[in-house]
């Protein structure tokens, strides 16, 4: 296998070219998006250069504490992502079941699948740990939001239905039980849809990315099924934990809905 | 039955003193906006009150787990949800949250009959007029055969005649098994013909 390519200045300055075409075109057709398209252009690059460098150090400096620091600024980024993205008003104990689920979801798929599945040696090396929980908890962040929606939508849609059920002697779980079904449904789907377009659709960008870079496309599938099955773990599991525990934070001790906190 | 005592709801309801008899027909009276519905929903434990006690056969609500409370004292709402499926499903629904056994698809016709709907079991239920559903909501808690039916309105969507029909059946049905019948209605005949016992709610306060 060739090693990769390594791009110049010039070639990643062709690239940006591109986006200035685009944004002439943007511009032309009076689409009034340049100024997202700009900054989320700079926020990508800068993001990823700040990135590229504190993976260059951890990287060379392989340290348990680094590794552990950057899960924890992973999680807290993934939460405080999620809050801002659902546009529902969350209360404060949903926001506390969000952050329980997310942390607990994924660092179990994380360490069954790095410590168990891949068996990586040391325990923390962060070429493994990081890109892996990266994808983990990046997919489960976006599960868990869609998920959130749903259920907060339907409980407030169907208060009327909800309540008609626990009238009739329902438990707070039976009356809810479609709308978190629902809520759970909905959050695992595009995961469910990206495997079925896998390989035929498309490449998926960790395959992408060690072909590239010089890995057996036969090594890289191997790893990309694995990471598939991890992601549907990590994002089914953190759902799971999050519609378990969060249709609760609709009802009080007394099994009456409330809605209103 | 059930016996209020300085039972304080928002700026809702206020009731000082207030006795349910057993076995009896209860009908609440007043205008809209009273506290009618209010009074169903603390009685079914739907919601809780603020302060006071509401007493439920000598023992307080507060100290009665809610759910097997409202597996007793069964409460339709004005407009009763009505669950995507047939309208078996919807009779059967009820059991099922109430985790009691289900019956024969003989018992829901007889159900149907005494309703008065002139329907079958696998009919889409989402496609009853008003009425029907209305009528349907109520053959479904008939089935839970609970202590104390709460029944808000039941007759709000049905034609003077099938109202007279429906109450009628229901009253009769409430005596011969020692139930409980609370209802509120908008209809003063209603109350005037099958209530035991009227009580009449103004403003969140009791007058009669």
């Amino acid at each position: 296998m060739n090693s990769i390519i390594n791009l110049q200045i010039y070639q990643m300055a062709l690239a940006y070219v591109f986006i200035v075409i685009l944004l002439f075109i943007v511009k032309f057709r009076g689409i009034a998006r340049e100024k997202e398209i700009l900054i989320s252009t700079l926020r990508m690059t800068l993001q990823l250069i700040l990135t590229g460098y504190i993976l260059v150090y951890v990287l060379n400096n392989k340290n348990p504490l680094y590794t552990i620091l950057i899960i924890i600024i992973m999680e807290i980024f993934a939460i405080h992502n999620i809050f801002k993205r659902v546009k529902v008003k969350l209360s404060n104990r949903i926001k506390k079941i969000i952050a329980i689920s997310m942390i607990l979801g994924t660092l179990s798929s994380i360490l069954y699948f790095l410590l168990v599945v891949i068996n990586i040696n040391p325990w923390y090396d962060p070429r493994y740990f990081i890109p892996i929980a990266g994808m983990l908890i990046g997919n489960s962040m976006t599960g868990i939001s869609l998920g959130v929606s749903r259920l907060v939508d339907g409980m407030n849609s169907q208060k009327h239905l909800i309540e008609s059920a626990l009238m009739l002697g329902a438990t707070p779980k039976m009356a809810s039980k479609k709308i978190v079904n629902n809520a759970f449904d909905s959050a695992i789907l595009p995961t469910i849809n990206s495997m079925i377009g896998m390989g035929i659709v498309f490449l998926p960008g960790m395959m992408t990315g060690q072909i590239l870079s010089g890995i057996s496309p036969v090594t890289a599938i191997e790893y990309q099924i694995a990471i598939m099955l991890g992601i549907l773990g990590s994002v089914s599991l953190t759902v799971i934990l999050f519609v378990q525990l969060g249709y609760r934070t609709f009802f009080n001790d007394q099994s009456q809905l409330i809605l209103d906190e | 039955m059930f016996h209020l005592k300085e039972v304080k709801y928002k700026d809702i309801l206020n009731i000082e003193n207030l006795i349910i008899p057993e076995y009896k027909v209860t009908c609440i009276v007043g205008e809209s906006g009273s506290g009618k519905t209010t009074l169903l929903k603390l009685l079914n434990k739907i919601i809780s009150y603020d302060s006071g006690e509401i007493y439920y056969k000598n023992k307080p609500l507060s100290q009665i787990d809610s759910i097997a409370h409202r597996r007793n004292v069964v409460m339709l709402p004005q407009s009763p949800a009505i669950f995507n499926g047939s309208i078996k499903d919807n009779l059967l629904i009820g059991l099922k949250f109430a985790e009691k056994p289900i019956v024969s698809d003989n018992k829901l016709t007889e159900i149907l009959e005494f309703i008065n709907l002139n329907k079958k079991l696998n009919e889409n239920a989402q496609k009853l007029s008003g009425g029907e559903k209305q009528r349907l909501a109520l053959g479904r808690i008939l089935l839970l055969n609970p202590e104390v039916f709460l029944l808000d309105e039941p007759s709000s969507a049905l034609d003077d005649e099938t109202e007279e029909i429906i109450i009628k059946k229901l009253v009769e049905y409430t005596k011969s098994n020692n139930k409980t019948l609370i209802m509120v209605t908008h209809s003063k005949k209603v109350a005037k013909d099958f209530g035991d016992n009227i009580i009449e709610v103004k403003k969140g306060k009791i007058i009669n």
